[in-house]
């Protein structure tokens, strides 16, 4: 069906039968309801992954996914706090926003390669930051707080989505629009892997000259990825935003930015779903060790180390040996 | 006019150190030291344990921070970036390697020293005053001569002992170095030995100026990585002219522009993007090496 093999179609279906089914029941049989808010974190950082590992696909290490992220977030808190938007048509918005911002900035910083590009990219997290701290509509240091919870929405009078304000269990809400993004979001990257586009991705990926040389358009391509990339990012920042219900400049910061790459990665960069796992692993690493207090870190990073010394190539490396699920 | 200058220089020489650090380790391995900041940290703990806390001679705390971070330099070379080097498919993911060290690294002198301030009493009292139009403390001058003569030791080394020959060739290219002979796998090591010693020194001289806490780690590695793209990566020379450049930079910028706080970085950044547009490789560098 549709070209996919049985195997995959099971798979999916596992999948999507866990996390709208599975999860729910296993959190309210054993009452972890904390759970929610970490399983919709990890589903909106894999959303901003996904867009890193996008930007791997053509090639490029990107250590700024932070910055999209907070312009993400930014961009729909003042549409949805000061001009007064409905949150799900700031989303795309945002979304938007920083697509076209990575437009901008991609122009001059895509013809950079290799580390250039990756520290380049990396600087304008800091970057970022720091213009919001400087800007008036951000609010500076103490940022946008308050933002209302998403409003529902309905046409014709029939609601489509209903007002998180009014609903007793926001974080079951918040969790399965997470979950509905990112797999949105996947079966987009999928696609679009799979489309003649994520080919000449791939050419750019193996050598840009080459593929230059037999007509490949690579400014246009490498742009519109960048693009597609940093609209991933908007979106992940804007939905985090009106979950804490609050921005700040520090929201997202460079440390954010390398954990997006740590999540590509650690999931592998060789697999669709890649950063998605590699994003559970380590937020919900993370998570786990809290009860390590202030050995947290040292235990996390210690893993993260062996991790890498040990499986150089990414944790789905362990499964598929040879090829994969390109 | 003459204090911007003199900040300019101060700061400058500072930075150069920082990024010749960063980009020696870069050129010999192909390895973005996201823990270069960090080492940086550590390098200034080790100064204000010695000198601050046990009363050793400054010279002699400042060896302590060089010793240590070789020390530590060589073994995450020898144990952690050799082998996934070896073992991995792509270059890239030396990257997750170094930013795993980083957070490591960060959570170990969070455990180790605090997340306090932590400062030194001064190594020379009195401020050079040259009828106020040029105002400077004597121990930063001190540490501005000390951080460039230890840039000036560091370029006799590479360019006048078999050591830096060794590692120069090392850099232009691996494959042909160790077909002359070069003991590749020791003086790979060698030099990250080296790039983290300097990080350390530049650590134990700061340290008696603007004191050191956690958090200085990141900030730091970020503008070594500006300098870096400045003056190209991988290239000596280049790391020097980036750190000048910066200091400058940011000594004009906060002179002029302080009323307005962090918009002196934003318009580094701005004319970094003009710049890298126009030249990407940087001031020195070899394009897309």
């Amino acid at each position: 069906m549709f070209g996919f093999t049985t195997k995959q179609l099971v798979g999916v279906a596992i999948f999507l039968f866990m996390i709208f089914i599975g999860v729910p029941l296993i959190i309210g049989a054993t009452g972890r309801w904390d759970f929610y808010f970490t399983l919709t974190s990890v589903a909106l950082l894999a959303i901003a992954s996904a867009g890193v590992w996008l930007t791997f696909y053509i090639g490029r290490i990107n250590i700024g996914q932070g910055a999209f992220a907070l312009i993400g977030a930014y961009v729909s808190a003042i549409l949805v706090v000061k001009a007064g938007w409905s949150f799900w048509l700031s989303l795309p918005a945002a979304g938007l926003f920083a697509a076209l911002v990575a437009i901008l900035l991609g122009l001059p910083i895509l013809r950079l390669r290799g580390v250039y590009f990756a520290m380049i990219t990396l600087v304008l997290t800091q970057v970022v930051t720091l213009t919001a701290l400087a800007l008036p509509i951000t609010n500076g240091a103490r940022g946008i707080s308050n933002i209302p919870l998403p409003s529902g929405i309905s046409v014709f009078g029939i609601p489509i989505l209903p007002d998180f304000a009014a609903m007793e269990n926001t974080k079951l809400a918040f969790y399965y629009t997470a979950c509905i993004i990112m797999i949105l979001t996947y079966a987009a990257l999928y696609r679009l892997v799979n489309s003649r586009l994520g080919h000449l991705c791939r050419s750019m990926q193996q050598n840009e000259e080459l593929a230059s040389s037999i007509g490949v358009n690579i400014s246009y391509i490498r742009i519109v990825i960048f693009a597609i990339s940093s609209f991933f990012g908007g979106l992940g920042g804007a939905m985090f935003g009106s979950i804490a219900q609050s921005v700040y400049p520090s929201s997202f910061q460079v440390a954010d930015s390398v954990n997006f790459m740590l999540n590509c990665f650690l999931g592998g960069l060789g697999y669709v779903f890649g950063p998605m796992l590699g994003t559970l692993v380590l937020y919900f690493g993370w998570d786990l060790l809290f009860e390590f207090g202030k050995y947290q870190m040292l235990i996390y990073s210690t893993i993260l180390i062996i991790i890498i010394r040990f499986l150089p190539n990414g944790l789905l490396s362990l499964r598929f040996g040879k090829g994969g699920d390109k | 006019m003459e204090q911007i200058l003199a900040n300019g220089v101060y700061l400058g020489s500072q930075y150069a150190m920082i990024a010749l650090g960063l980009t020696l380790i870069f050129a010999l391995m192909n390895v973005l030291n996201f823990a270069h900041g960090q080492m940086y940290v550590i390098g200034g703990f080790v100064t204000y344990t010695f000198y601050g806390q046990w009363g050793v001679p400054f010279v002699l705390a400042l060896v302590m921070s060089c010793v240590t971070l070789a020390i530590l330099g060589a073994l995450i070379e020898r144990f952690l970036f050799a082998p996934v080097i070896k073992g991995s498919s792509r270059e890239e993911s030396t990257m997750l390697l170094a930013a795993g060290i980083a957070f490591f690294l960060d959570a170990v002198i969070l455990l180790v020293f605090g997340e306090k301030q932590r400062g030194v009493p001064k190594i020379v009292d009195g401020v050079f005053n040259w009828d106020f139009r040029l105002i400077m403390p004597y121990d930063r001058i001190l540490i501005c001569v000390l951080a460039i003569l230890s840039i000036v030791a560091f370029i006799g080394l590479m360019q006048y002992t078999k050591t830096g020959r060794a590692l120069r060739a090392l850099a232009q290219d691996r494959t042909a170095a160790q077909l002359m002979g070069v003991n590749v796998d020791r003086y790979s090591m060698i030099g990250f030995a080296l790039g983290a010693m300097l990080a350390g020194l530049v650590g134990g001289l700061l340290v008696t100026i603007t004191g050191v806490n956690l958090g200085m780690g990141g900030a730091t590695s970020i503008k070594a990585f500006m300098m870096v793209m400045i003056g190209g990566a991988g290239v000596i020379s280049g790391a020097i002219w980036g750190g000048i450049i910066l200091g400058f930079m940011e000594a004009i910028g906060l002179a002029l522009l302080y009323q307005y706080g962090d918009i002196t970085y934003l318009l580094i950044f701005v004319s970094l993007m003009i710049f890298l547009a126009i030249r990407p490789q940087g001031l020195m560098g070899k394009p897309w090496g």
